[in-house]
C-alpha cells in the first residue's frame, strides 16, 4: 500500500497544479511561439497586423476537439474551464500512460535466476 | 488565455520534414518499448504513469522568463529522465505530447513527430548523458542531486531547442533570408531563460521525491557511484 500511497498523493499534487494552479501561469507565448512570432506586429486580440514572421505560415489544427487550448468549449467560467479541461488532461494522461505501461511491464522480476536456486514459499521449504 | 499553444503547430514545418520525423520519432520510440520493457516492472509502471500525468500538469503553468512578454513551462526531459529512466522517460514525454496534439489541440498532428524527436529523444538523450555523468563524480547528497538534475535539465533544454532550428532549417515554410541564426539567438537566449525555470522545478521535485521516497528515484538505483559502497540496500532489491 506504501506504493499506491505515493502515487495518490502524486496524482493529487499533478491535479491541484493542472486544475488551480494553472489559472495563475502566465498568458504570455512561449519561448517557441515568441521566437516565430518575432518579425510581426499583434493587435489586442493577437491577430497579425504586419511585418513578416514564421508563425504566418501558421495552419489550422486537424482536430481541435472540445477541450482543445486547454479548455471547456462552451464553458464562459474562464477559471473553471482552465481548471476542469487541466483536470481531465491529468486524468487522462495518467491512464493513458499508466495503463500502457502496466500493460507491457515485465512479468517477472528480472535477475532472480542469477543464482539458479529455486526460491520457493518459505511454508513449503521448512520440513527440513 | 488564447496563446495556449505551446508546441510546434501545422504549417511551420514542410511536410516533408514533418513526415521524416515522424518516422524518426516513430523508430525510436519503438526502440525505448524494447529497452523500457526491461525497467517497467510492478514498482515503475504506475510510477511512470504517475510522472507522465505530472508533466501533464506542470506544461500548464507557464512561467514568465526575463524577457519581456515571453513565458516558458516545462519540458520534462531531465525530470522523467531522472525519475524513470531514459527510455521510459522517453515514452512518458511522447505520451504527453500525443495526448495534447490528439485532445488539447496543441501541437499539429502532422508536426507530432518533430515535437516528439525534440522533447522525448534529444531532450531525453541529453539529459540522461549528463545526469550519468554527474551522479557519479558528484556526492550523493541532496546537493549533489540538486545540482545534477537542474544542469541536465537546463542542457537538454537548450539542445532540444536547437532541434527545431535545425528542424526549421531543413523544412522551415517561412523564408527567413539566409537569417537563420537570428531564429537560432532568440530561440537558444529564451530557452536558456526557460531551461532555468525547468532546472529548478526539476531539481525541487526529484529532492523532493528522493527525500520521501528514494526508491522510485530510477537515477539513483542504476547509477551507482563510482567507488562501490557496501550499504546493504533496503527493501527487496537485491
Amino acid at each position: 500500500m506504501r506504493k499506491w500511497g505515493f502515487i495518490v498523493g502524486g496524482l493529487l499534487v499533478a491535479l491541484l497544479l493542472a486544475g488551480v494552479v494553472s489559472n495563475f501561469a502566465s498568458s504570455h507565448p512561449d519561448g517557441l511561439d515568441s521566437s516565430l512570432r518575432e518579425g510581426c506586429t499583434f493587435d489586442a486580440n493577437d491577430e497579425i497586423t504586419g511585418g513578416s514572421c514564421p508563425a504566418q505560415q501558421e495552419q489550422e489544427h486537424e482536430i481541435g476537439g472540445p477541450l482543445a487550448d486547454y479548455g471547456i468549449a462552451g464553458l464562459d467560467n474562464d477559471f473553471l474551464s482552465t481548471g476542469l479541461s487541466g483536470v481531465l488532461g491529468v486524468l487522462l494522461t495518467f491512464a493513458v500512460a499508466g495503463g500502457a505501461f502496466w500493460l507491457v511491464r515485465r512479468r517477472e522480476p528480472a535477475g532472480e535466476n542469477a543464482t539458479g536456486a529455486q526460491r520457493t514459499d518459505p511454508a513449503t521449504t521448512s520440513g527440513g | 488565455m488564447e496563446t495556449l499553444a505551446m508546441h510546434i503547430s501545422n504549417g511551420i514545418i514542410n511536410g516533408p520534414v514533418a513526415a521524416v520525423f515522424a518516422v524518426v520519432a516513430l523508430a525510436a520510440m519503438a526502440y525505448c518499448v524494447m529497452r523500457g520493457r526491461q525497467d517497467l516492472d510492478d514498482r515503475l509502471a504506475p510510477m511512470a504513469g504517475l510522472v507522465a500525468a505530472f508533466i501533464f500538469a506542470v506544461q500548464m503553468l507557464n512561467f514568465p522568463i526575463f524577457t519581456a512578454g515571453v513565458s516558458g513551462h516545462l519540458l520534462g526531459g531531465a525530470l522523467a529522465a531522472m525519475l524513470v529512466g531514459p527510455w521510459v522517460g522517453a515514452l512518458c514525454v511522447a505520451v504527453v505530447l500525443v495526448v495534447q496534439a490528439l485532445v488539447f489541440g496543441d501541437g499539429g498532428v502532422a508536426m507530432l513527430g518533430l515535437n516528439i524527436t525534440n522533447m522525448a529523444v534529444i531532450g531525453i538523450a541529453v539529459a540522461y548523458l549528463l545526469i550519468a555523468l554527474l551522479l557519479r563524480v558528484l556526492p550523493r547528497t541532496p546537493t549533489g542531486l540538486a545540482v545534477t538534475a537542474f544542469v541536465a535539465a537546463l542542457v537538454s533544454v537548450v539542445v532540444a531547442a536547437m532541434g527545431f532550428v535545425l528542424q526549421y532549417q531543413l523544412g522551415g515554410t517561412t523564408d527567413l533570408g539566409g537569417n537563420l541564426a537570428g531564429l537560432a539567438g532568440t530561440m537558444a537566449v529564451s530557452h536558456l531563460f526557460i531551461g532555468i525555470g525547468e532546472g529548478l522545478i526539476t531539481a525541487t521535485t526529484v529532492v523532493t521525491v528522493a527525500k520521501v521516497r528514494p526508491d522510485l528515484v530510477y537515477a539513483l538505483r542504476a547509477l551507482k557511484p563510482a567507488a562501490p559502497v557496501t550499504v546493504p540496500t533496503v527493501g527487496g532489491v537485491r
